[in-house]
């Protein structure tokens, strides 16, 4: 399987860079590119996303005397979040990018590097660029991956024809989608590959269809979209369905994988998708949401297990193969909670709280753990789920009788309500990440 | 501090309970508001806990926060009140 030989060779290549961050260590307070505050307790995080940057702005408010580090390759972050409303035309992108100034100005030391490996014993983090950053605790949030190729015909160069703008590194993937929705001919059919679970954020290819639709309806009235999906149900479906039919009529077709809506095959440059029965679905834009697993940089640590994703103490967060790592964010394995920003952020704040408690050798402090996702699926019309979580010794669970998604029936003021709470929240956790 | 001295010494000021954390999702930096969503910064702490207690029990109809508040247990949404209310 080409999943398990990557695997492979990331574990090798792994003990390699276990072997060069040994060798760096031999001079390591002579060496200038050492990044580390002296004299203090630090606390190094990996990931500037929505569990990253919430870390680092917790650490350092609720704990001042850490000395907090932050390694994000990027100088600017796009939000996941949002993206589909850039797909509208509701927002564009300068309005779901942000900085790493307001970490800065509270103290947290950013380093624009990507973290190439780690000696858990060593307790030192080796940067892309060669320096080495020492940590007494470690936080790694570092989202997803994509995995090239386990859609057959869906690898990198496939992408640059038929966008997943899944990841949104420097934007470039929503721009292309959001241009070839612009070039396509009104009576054109948008077409969409949606994966088996689990992936990163499990309402965002259906908000995504709602945002497509929204845009086609007012530019290109007589376009289609046709929604091929691997799974037989998905979140917050009845919600979308009921709304999806109340503003926009037939346009979007969802079929599910028990009528034959699983894609196998991506001709990219036919833009055709071929679904499990052999059906040849040609469409004139097209989406994949590929199937994901935990970012590299967690195989490379050898942190993840044959799921591809992080398993974790529910408890703690902290890396089932490495105590005192703490992984937060979609890359672990936090089931029933969905991986969601939200869920990213929130659980951050916990992962700090349990850092410090181990600097202090306490017991970790008694978690909970909280979910709020919307989605919006027209411009004045938003939905939500919510869950509410504990760690117990079965695991992460939903409190009973909690959360769930919002209620279905003719309720146009609360779709209201929840499109205005939606931008509402948008704003409070970006603030919450970066302010 | 050293890291001696912060494995041993007293603790820094105290954070903010783990379960109001969540809050500031939605309800703005320390709670004071964002858009639409109303503050919950500087409220009486009974106001607060009775809110929160009146959509817990299913007693005030809510947009979202019946679906929230259910998840807390009393102890906790005391703790999320005594924060918000001097919350600036």
């Amino acid at each position: 399987m080409r999943h398990a030989n990557s695997r492979q060779l990331s574990r090798r290549s792994a003990l390699r860079m276990a072997g060069f961050a040994t060798v760096a260590l031999a001079v390591p307070l002579a060496t200038p590119g050492i990044v580390r505050a002296q004299n203090a307790a630090r606390l190094v995080i990996i990931g500037g996303g929505f569990g990253g940057a919430t870390a680092a702005r917790y650490a350092r408010i609720n704990h001042p005397a850490l000395a907090v580090t932050l390694i994000e390759p990027r100088t600017r972050f796009i939000t996941c979040p949002y993206g589909n409303l850039v797909l509208s035309g509701m927002r564009v992108p300068d309005q779901i990018t942000h900085g790493y100034d307001g970490l800065r100005t509270r103290g947290v030391s950013i380093v624009h590097d990507m973290a190439a490996g780690i000696d858990p014993v060593a307790k030192t983090v080796r940067l892309a660029g060669g320096q080495t950053v020492a940590y007494d605790r470690l936080i790694v949030s570092p989202g997803i991956a994509i995995k090239w190729g386990a859609l057959e015909g869906y690898d990198e160069a496939a992408s640059q024809l038929v966008p997943h703008a899944w990841i949104p590194g420097d934007g470039s993937q929503l721009a292309l989608l959001r241009r070839q929705l612009e070039a396509m001919p009104d009576g054109g059919t948008v077409g969409f590959a949606l994966p088996a679970n689990p992936f990163r954020c499990p309402p965002g290819p259906y908000e995504r269809i709602s945002m497509v639709a929204s845009y086609l309806k007012k530019h290109k009235p007589r376009s289609k979209i046709l929604a091929l999906d691997a799974k037989e149900a998905f979140s917050k479906q009845g919600l979308f369905l009921d709304g999806w039919k109340a503003l926009y009529g037939d346009m979007v077709e969802w079929v599910p994988s028990n009528k034959d809506g699983k894609v196998v095959r991506v001709d990219a440059a036919e833009k055709t998708f071929v679904t499990e029965f052999g059906t040849r679905h040609k469409v004139d834009v097209a989406n994949v949401v590929p199937p994901q697993s935990a970012a590299r940089i967690a195989f490379d640590f050898w942190l993840t297990d044959q799921s591809g994703w992080v398993p974790v103490n529910p408890a703690t967060f902290e890396a089932k193969a490495a105590p005192g790592i703490y992984v937060v964010g979609d890359a672990n394995n936090g089931a029933p909670m969905p991986k969601s920003g939200y869920i990213a952020s929130n659980t951050s704040k916990h992962a700090v709280a349990c850092a410090v408690a181990s600097l202090r050798n306490e017991a970790p402090p008694e978690g909970v753990y909280f979910n709020t996702c919307y989605s919006h699926v027209g411009d004045e019309y938003g939905i939500s789920v919510v869950g509410v979580y504990r760690a117990t010794d079965k695991g992460i669970v939903e409190v009973p009788n909690s959360g769930g998604v919002s209620p279905r029936g003719n309720l146009p003021e609360q779709r209201r309500l929840e499109a205005l709470y939606a931008d509402a929240w948008y704003g409070s956790i970006t603030k919450d990440m970066f302010s | 501090m050293s890291l001696a001295a912060f494995a041993t010494g007293a603790r820094a000021a105290e954070p903010v309970p783990l379960a109001a954390q969540g809050c500031v999702g939605c309800h703005g930096v320390r709670g004071t508001g964002s858009g639409a969503i109303p503050g919950i910064a500087g409220r009486p702490a009974m106001e607060i806990a009775a809110t929160m207690n009146a959509f817990r029990a299913n007693e005030r109809a809510g947009t979202i926060m019946g679906r929230i508040a259910r998840g807390y247990s009393e102890a906790e949404i005391a703790a999320i009140a005594a924060h918000y209310a001097t919350s600036r």
